[in-house]
């Protein structure tokens, strides 16, 4: 333990950090979201007087966990009694019993607290926006307006959702037993998901959304990290944090000056964060090893073919396409076949390519990246006019001024050649 | 004699740092491993990636494969330095001033060395 007293910032990170795993316990012992948020608010407040003054902790989460529940207690007891109990005594007391409490809350505690929190979110009668903003707001800590600012509505708007979101899931059956192995994995799997939308709320942004989305990306992969912590052998969640630190590793190639979207090939690649891709290549690595394909690890080892090739002509087509296929069998989408098809058409040519997107015609109609796709095929085999046909329906279904410019590149290509 | 001075600190703490505060955990960091390197004291240097990308291999009959590092605790290793000391007393005084200079929690674990290999990879 350090003598010296905490900064604040390392007390800040410590609080946002500790954030899950307190509330998640609390929420076991009180049953009650609300003064669950309470009692850690309270907590977090004695930590900010307690700890410069008597340094930190060995184990923060224990304390603020101790804190929290004894601090909602005495209010009871005070409400009950009108009778105040001295803090200072209450509060060395709790450095006694804070080693015997350390040692009880191992991870097996933590694991579940940190599911059920994470869990309750994704009620199924949330929309999935709502779902990321509770996650937001009740998980990582975010101000309402930081989460309003991410999803382009006002802060009393905002302030509603999340109220209303909580009404919903604080009068239905929270499910506070400790789970079985089924149970388990299938809340991973919710969980899991919604994580996964959380990140794309981040990673699908462009232009001037950017700066107030870009840390959604970031916090999605602190809890994927620490969710991966509490569960070390799950494949799948391997396979999601690994896919996430390979997109993200990406993030300052992928826009230009202006926030506009810089495409793969184009993307220069001196900018790809390594230590990112590193780590994400270890972890795809890893979850291999255990034969249980899964939608995240296919995703997550194509995302680390890309980020192995040095410049875009050393990529792996080959391997991608196959991956691709196994995606393809365990998840069978037009979008994904959509993406096969980019694969396939270096593989083996636009035109096996525009043989396999033709059939999609009708169930990808609304969506803007299969014209796109469709128009660059046909450009590359010189069909002009329809290629011409497909980027205009392209950029009438752009659902950003990013999009739409990106397209309007081709046709000025179309025009020139 | 050759130390390890193995690093510990809250992984999730030192892992939700920004690039830059990061840079200047390290800026701050390299004035003392600079003044180490001149004095040629300084073996290599070396930073894990989290403990998610951990993996156990336990001896037995059968070597057992499992996820995650070996033990489960509130600070995990995050890196090594291995420096030159005359013994303890300068072992340690190294220790106190990477303290004092990364400015953030978490302890240092001084072990000195019985073997040491430098190996010849490049790194990246």
């Amino acid at each position: 333990m350090n003598a010296e007293p905490p900064d604040p910032a390392w007390i800040d990170r410590t609080l946002v950090c500790a954030r899950p795993q307190v509330v998640g316990a609390l929420l076991r012992y009180f049953r009650d979201l609300e003064k669950a948020e309470e009692a850690f608010q309270e907590a977090c407040l004695r930590a900010l007087g307690h700890w410069p003054r008597n340094g930190p902790p060995r184990d923060p989460v224990a304390w603020l966990i101790m804190v929290g529940r004894n601090v909602t207690l005495d209010h009871v007891r005070r409400q009950a009694r009108q009778q105040p109990l001295p803090d200072e005594a209450l509060l060395s007391e709790l450095e006694d019993a804070e080693t015997p409490l350390a040692d009880r809350l191992d991870n097996a505690d933590y694991r579940d607290d940190v599911l059920r929190l994470l869990f309750i979110c994704c009620h199924p009668d949330l929309p999935a926006t709502q779902q990321i903003a509770l996650a937001l707001r009740i998980v990582c800590g975010l101000s309402v307006s930081q989460i309003a600012r991410a999803f382009l509505v006002s802060d009393s708007a905002m302030e509603q959702r999340i109220t209303r979101a909580k009404g919903r899931i604080g009068a239905g059956d929270a499910p506070f037993e400790t789970p079985g192995p089924l149970e388990r994995a299938e809340r991973l799997e919710s969980v899991a998901a919604m994580l996964y939308l959380l990140f794309n709320e981040g990673y699908s942004a462009s232009g001037e959304q950017l700066r107030d989305r870009a840390p959604l990306c970031a916090e999605a992969i602190r809890l994927t990290r620490l969710l991966l912590r509490l569960f070390p052998a799950e494949p799948e969640i391997m396979g999601l944090l690994s896919l996430m630190l390979l997109q993200h590793a990406r993030q300052k190639a992928r826009f230009d000056a202006d926030g506009g979207i810089i495409l793969l090939e184009a993307q220069d690649r001196f900018l790809w964060n390594r230590t990112m891709i590193t780590e994400g290549t270890a972890l795809i690595d890893k979850a291999v090893r255990h034969r249980r394909r899964g939608p995240y690890q296919f995703q997550a080892a194509i995302a680390a073919l890309h980020a192995s090739a040095a410049s875009p002509p050393e990529t792996d087509w080959p391997q991608i396409e196959l991956l691709y296929r196994g995606l393809e069998q365990i998840q069978p989408s037009p979008v994904v076949t959509l993406n096969r098809a980019v694969a396939l058409s270096k593989v083996a040519g636009p035109a096996a390519a525009l043989d396999l997107i033709d059939p999609l015609a009708e169930r990808l109609d609304s969506y803007f990246h299969y014209h796109g796709v469709r128009g660059a095929f046909l450009m590359q085999l010189e069909r002009r006019g329809e290629a011409r046909t497909a980027f205009d329906r392209a950029i009438a279904r752009a659902r950003t001024p990013a999009e739409a410019a990106q397209i309007r590149q081709y046709l000025d290509q179309l025009a020139t050649s | 004699m050759l130390y390890a001075i193995l690093c510990y600190d809250n992984e999730d703490v030192v892992g939700s740092w920004s690039k830059e505060e990061d840079d200047a955990v390290i800026g701050k960091l390299s004035v003392v491993t600079e003044k180490l390197a001149q004095a040629g004291r300084l073996g290599p240097v070396f930073r894990l990636l989290p403990t998610t990308a951990a993996t156990t291999v336990r001896k037995g009959r059968e070597a057992l494969v499992l996820d995650g590092p070996f033990a489960e605790t509130k600070e995990q290793l995050l890196g090594v330095y291995i420096v030159d000391c005359e013994g303890l007393e300068e072992a340690v005084e190294t220790a106190q001033e990477l303290a004092r200079a990364s400015g953030t929690n978490g302890c240092y674990e001084l072990r000195p060395l019985s073997l040491f290999m430098p190996g010849a990879v490049a790194g990246s």
